[in-house]
Formats: C-alpha cells, structure tokens, sequence
C-alpha cells in the first residue's frame, strides 16, 4: 500500500470531550498503515501532552500515558505551536518528555516534539497530503 | 477525483452531518468519486433508525441512507465510536447480548483502518467536524 504524508491535528483539551481520546485512537490505528505520521498540537491541544495529569477527581482515564508509547511505533514528529503554549502561559517545561529510538543511530533516544511557531506551522500542514483534524 | 469524506458530529445538534451531505451531493453531481464516507465521535449517530424528528425537519439518517442507495456509497460507522454510543447492527448486538439493534439501511460498521484506507486510497480526505 502506498506511503502519505498523514497529519492528526489536536486542537482540544484532553478532557472535557472526548476528541483527544478517539482521536489517539486514530494515531495508533493509522501505525499499523505504515505512514509517514505527524501530529500537530495547536489550541488547547497543546494541554493534551502536558506532564502531571491527573484525572483522579472527574473518574475518567488518565490516557496522557499513551503519548510515550508512540515512539515505539515510530510516530516520532510531533509539532507543537509556541504560540499556543504562550498564549496559555506554558512553556516547553510543562510538557512530557516524549522522546523515540533511533534504529539506524544505535537506538539513540532523540526528542519527539519539535517546537514551531504558527507560520512554521502552517508550512509542515501545507506539505502534508491526509489531514485529519481532532 | 476520488474522495473519502470524515463526519465526526451527530446530527441536528451540529451542521457537520447537513454540510456533508450537500457536499457529497455536489461531489457526485459533478462526477466524481466518493471511496468512503466514515462516520466518527458522535457521528456515528448519524446511522441510527430510530430518529423521529417533527415533520417539518429533514430525516439526516434517512437521508444518507438513500444517497448511499443511490450511489452505491461505503458508509461506514467507526465499531469503536459505535459501540461507546449505543449504535449497534444485529451481529454486534448479538454479539454484546443486548435486546435491539438500530443501525439504519445502507450503513455498516466496522474498524478505523477503514479511515486511514480511505485516507491513502482517496484523492481529497474531507473532514466534517467541530
């Protein structure tokens, strides 16, 4: 089967709907397509991958723990707007540390999440060829 | 051009199901190609019989139905969107040892890879949604 440029755009807060959930759903369906996937975290996205959640007290699963297996199915390229984060007074250390191994440079462990900014943004959605928005 | 099309809001309570239904119209009227419809969140509510709205509102459900009729269109329900949400075929709900089923005509269910199938085998992937 043919390999496309896919991207999942995350837009919403992980909780509160149910969007971020299903649509990880979708991400780790679309690893078994092999793909060239990327995500986008813009919005409210951007809370779907911050560290120290904790979903104790509104009884709803806690999933943020699946961002870190996405590297062990080779969806390493998550781009994440600057802006969103300012706008919403985070920084990049607030987020989880998601990183992948690289086979082909001794299973070295290598960041996951790529930082750009909202023009730098617009620019890896224009070369994808299947976006599909969450 | 081939086109698959994602619809992730129920009916009525969001225009998602009414835009893509005139766009898969206007699509096929100008001869083009719809691979698959997909049907997501709570789009899946869209493949339900058992919607009664007043007379003078337009059925979505049935609507989709004929087009698929029609065309011969792949409208497919996520399982697992599905499942979560009451929309339910006789074999699933035989399955699940529930007591009904209420998937409409011309609607089937099945997994998400038939999204990202649609996604690799289409021209346009056009998503619906909030």
């Amino acid at each position: 089967m043919a390999t496309k440029k896919f991207m999942f755009v995350n837009r919403k807060a992980p909780y509160g709907s149910v969007y971020a959930l299903e649509a990880l759903e979708v991400v780790l369906i679309s690893a078994a397509f092999e793909q060239d996937v990327s995500l986008a975290f813009i919005d409210d996205g951007v809370y779907q991958i911050t560290k120290g959640q904790n979903t104790d007290a509104i009884g709803q699963k806690n999933f943020s723990n699946t961002f870190k297996a996405l590297g062990d199915y080779e969806i390493n390229k998550l781009y994440v707007e600057k802006e969103s984060l300012e706008e919403r007074g985070l920084t990049q250390d607030d987020l989880m540390d998601l990183v992948w191994e690289d086979e082909d440079d001794d299973w070295a462990e290598k960041p996951s999440i790529i930082m750009v900014n909202r023009s730098e943004m617009a620019d890896v959605m224009a070369e994808q060829e299947v976006t599909l928005s969450f | 051009m081939k086109f698959t099309i994602m619809i992730n809001e129920g009916p009525y309570q969001h225009q998602s199901s009414d835009s893509a239904l005139q766009f898969a119209r206007a699509v096929l009227a100008q001869g083009h190609e719809i691979f698959r419809v997909f049907f997501y969140h709570d789009g899946v509510n869209n493949g339900s019989r058992l919607s009664v709205p007043p007379a003078d509102d337009r059925l979505l459900q049935k609507e989709w139905s004929e087009l698929s009729k029609e065309h011969d269109l792949d409208l497919v329900l996520c399982i697992a969107a599905a499942q979560r949400r009451g929309i339910m075929d006789a074999s699933e709900a035989e399955r699940q040892g529930l007591d009904a089923n209420n998937i409409i005509e011309g609607f089937h269910i099945s997994g998400l890879g038939q999204l990202i199938e649609g996604g690799i085998q289409s021209d346009r992937t056009i998503v619906f949604g909030d």
